[in-house]
């Protein structure tokens, strides 16, 4: 009685996640898949073949876009950790408990605007006629108004932006689970700044570390909205790519190809990233 | 200067406020070199900031610290050759055993042979030469312990602090700690302090101990000192046992004087030398349990009826072998505790006893309050 009680519960939580994978992860993807690998011979006529990912081997542009989307990509990460790492641990160690709670808000303040608007609002300040074009005219450091919108730096500030916070809510949490004492041992047993940062806390952090990284890289690599509104035509990021394959040309094969492709490269990243770090995937979830 | 030198650790006059709160209060003491020393207080006391103000972690708002006669005041916690185990060891779990002890070393830039050597050293000392390349997580409570007193003592340092490590093992590991820490301080000949609210810690490893309260050091002395000679009404009620009555001074009588408790017992204890008693004082009196003999009323006792006595009704017997004790109601209701011998035979006492307690004078201790 009790026995099955038990497994009617096990059964009902966990039907909607087996649900929600089964439908909305599994299928569409096995779709895709299927989808990637038709070949177009005639109108309507579609043959088994890999001939949507030998386009885009043979075709420089495509692979190139992937490439430069990882390694800007893995450039954001890095910005963001370095940014996100300061800030996160004057939150979990530095202030005070009750202005610890208030700053971590404040991080989170940014999510409540979509991220269209957050877009919106950088376009505002950055374009010809924007806040900060306007001031420096003012202020007479430059004589004519200046584009800061559609160029790469302005993407990479941009994706920083949207993405840090994915950096700094890990950190944070493992940060704060470190007894303060481990970093007073660190000094008491000789160790200077650098090497308390280096071999005590950086290491104690790994985990939320690598855990933060993999989940801004990940965004960062399939965002859409921001590379396209501040990086404009020439901001070349994949995932427009995909969007043109599947709205432009109406060509859903190798869109989904490319769909692959992407999925398979970030995946590759990871993988790399977690072997160089002497990392696991557990890791960064369970500590042992 | 020869006597300067013979200290370890010295401290004058040190202060720390925090904000309103005084957390220490014009503290001093000298540690001769190779002394185990324990500094006792109830929880709050400030002994804690005293310890971290000694490895640096915070600054004296007033007095100094002199480690070998040299002042600290100025040098940072990772210069000063004071090392700490801390509460809760603070042990690095991303490092193994060997990594851990390791660290304090390549902080200096010791070479790498000499750092193995000295690694595998202290591990012998501490006789645990086999866990070198285990993980934190692997090792026992009582030997991530030695761990972490190792890690400290492979640096040689001239004093160590130790913030009440023994308080998360269980009572049986605790016990053995005790005499191990003390083993551990004789090996490395190295001054010890060691911070705790536990008494029995502190009496039974240490050569010297400082009784805080409230900021301030009640007593310095050898513990034997601080339980038979204690020199405040504080430390009596804090260290061991005992059993405690106010009253007021009604007469003096050349080395002693007569107090009446509030419930009218009156009581002789011996007159202090340092700090007089007067007529009309209050005071309280401290016996402590062991001094006490119980006696069933109207049994022959071949030792003489002493001074001070008191009768009352035996309320239960606590029964914990060779420390058994009775709980006896006395005549104004207080319940006073007296050691016993219990032997299982008829002649033990019983709950529901009527008996007579007394004691010697010499062992009662008063102070005026």
């Amino acid at each position: 009685m009790q026995s099955d009680i038990k497994k009617l519960s096990l059964i009902l939580l966990f039907a909607p996640f087996a649900l929600w994978i089964t439908l909305l992860i599994i299928i569409p993807h096995m779709g895709m898949v299927v989808l990637s690998l038709r070949e177009k011979v005639a109108p309507r006529v579609y043959e088994f073949g890999f001939g949507n990912y030998i386009d885009f081997i043979n075709e420089p542009i495509y692979w190139n876009t992937l490439l430069r989307t990882g390694s800007m990509s893995i450039l954001v990460t890095f910005l963001a950790l370095i940014i996100g790492f300061p800030i996160a641990y004057y939150i979990a160690k530095i202030a005070g408990k009750r202005s610890r709670g208030a700053l971590f808000l404040l991080c989170l303040i940014p999510l409540w605007v979509s991220d269209l608007i957050r877009a919106f609002g950088w376009i505002l300040l950055l374009r010809e006629t924007g806040v900060v074009s306007s001031f420096l005219l003012w202020t007479g450091a430059v004589n004519q108004p200046i584009e800061f919108l559609y160029n790469d730096v302005t993407v990479v500030v941009g994706l920083v932006y949207t993405v840090i916070l994915f950096m700094i809510v890990p950190l944070v949490s493992t940060l704060d689970g470190m007894d303060d004492a481990m970093i007073e041992a660190g000094y008491n047993l000789g160790g200077n700044g650098l090497t308390v940062l280096r071999r005590i806390i950086v290491p104690y952090a790994m985990p939320g570390i690598v855990s933060g990284c993999i989940v801004v890289f990940m965004l960062t690599a399939g965002s859409y909205l921001t590379p396209i509104l501040l990086g404009g035509k020439n901001s070349s990021w994949f995932t427009e790519q995909i969007y043109d394959q599947f709205i432009t040309r109406f060509n859903w094969e190798s869109g989904a190809a490319f769909g692959f492709l992407l999925l398979a490269f970030t995946s590759i990243v990871v993988w790399l990233g977690l072997r160089l770090t002497g990392q696991t995937l557990a890791n960064t979830v369970a500590k042992q | 200067m020869e006597n300067q030198e013979a200290f370890d650790l010295e401290c004058t006059g040190v202060s720390k406020e925090f904000g309103t709160v005084q957390a220490v209060d014009d503290v001093s003491f000298n540690i001769p070199s190779g002394s185990f020393f324990s500094i006792l207080g109830p929880s709050g006391c400030g002994k804690t900031t005293l310890m971290r103000m000694i490895a640096g972690f915070e600054n004296p708002s007033a007095g100094d610290i002199r480690i070998k006669g040299k002042s600290v005041l100025n040098t940072p916690p990772n210069k000063r050759n004071v090392k700490m185990v801390f509460q809760h060891l603070a042990l690095f779990p991303m490092m193994n055993v060997y990594e851990n002890i390791a660290y304090g070393l390549k902080c200096i830039g010791t070479d790498k042979a000499t750092i193995e050597a000295k690694v595998r050293d202290v591990l012998d000392r501490i006789s645990l030469p086999d866990v070198a390349e285990r993980e934190i997580h692997q090792l026992s409570g009582g030997q991530k312990q030695r761990i972490a007193i190792a890690r400290c003592m492979v640096l040689d340092p001239d004093v160590l602090l130790l913030d009440e490590p023994l308080g998360a093992l269980d009572l049986k590991l605790r016990e053995a700690m005790k005499i191990e820490l003390k083993l551990l301080q004789h090996q490395f000949n190295t001054t010890f302090i060691y911070i705790t609210h536990d008494q029995s810690e502190a009496l039974v490893m240490s050569d010297h101990v400082a009784i805080m309260n409230e900021g301030r050091f009640e007593q310095i002395g050898r513990p034997e000192e601080l339980y038979h000679k204690p020199t405040t009404a504080f430390v009596a009620g804090f260290v061991g046992d005992s059993n405690r009555w106010s009253g007021k001074v009604v007469a003096l009588n050349g080395d002693r004087v007569q107090i009446t408790t509030d419930a009218g017992q009156a009581l002789w204890c011996p007159q202090r030398a340092a700090a007089p008693l007067s007529v009309g004082q209050s005071a309280d009196v401290f016996i402590r349990p062991e001094f006490i003999q119980a006696v069933r009323k109207g049994a022959q006792t071949g030792a003489a009826g002493q001074e001070n006595a008191i009768e009352g009704r035996v309320d239960s017997v606590l029964f914990n072998g060779a420390n058994s004790r009775v709980l006896v109601r006395g005549p104004s209701g207080e319940l006073i505790e007296a050691d016993v011998v219990v032997t299982g035979g008829t002649d033990d006492l019983r709950a529901g006893d009527d008996v007579r307690l007394d004691w010697p004078v010499a062992q009662s201790m008063c102070f005026a309050t």
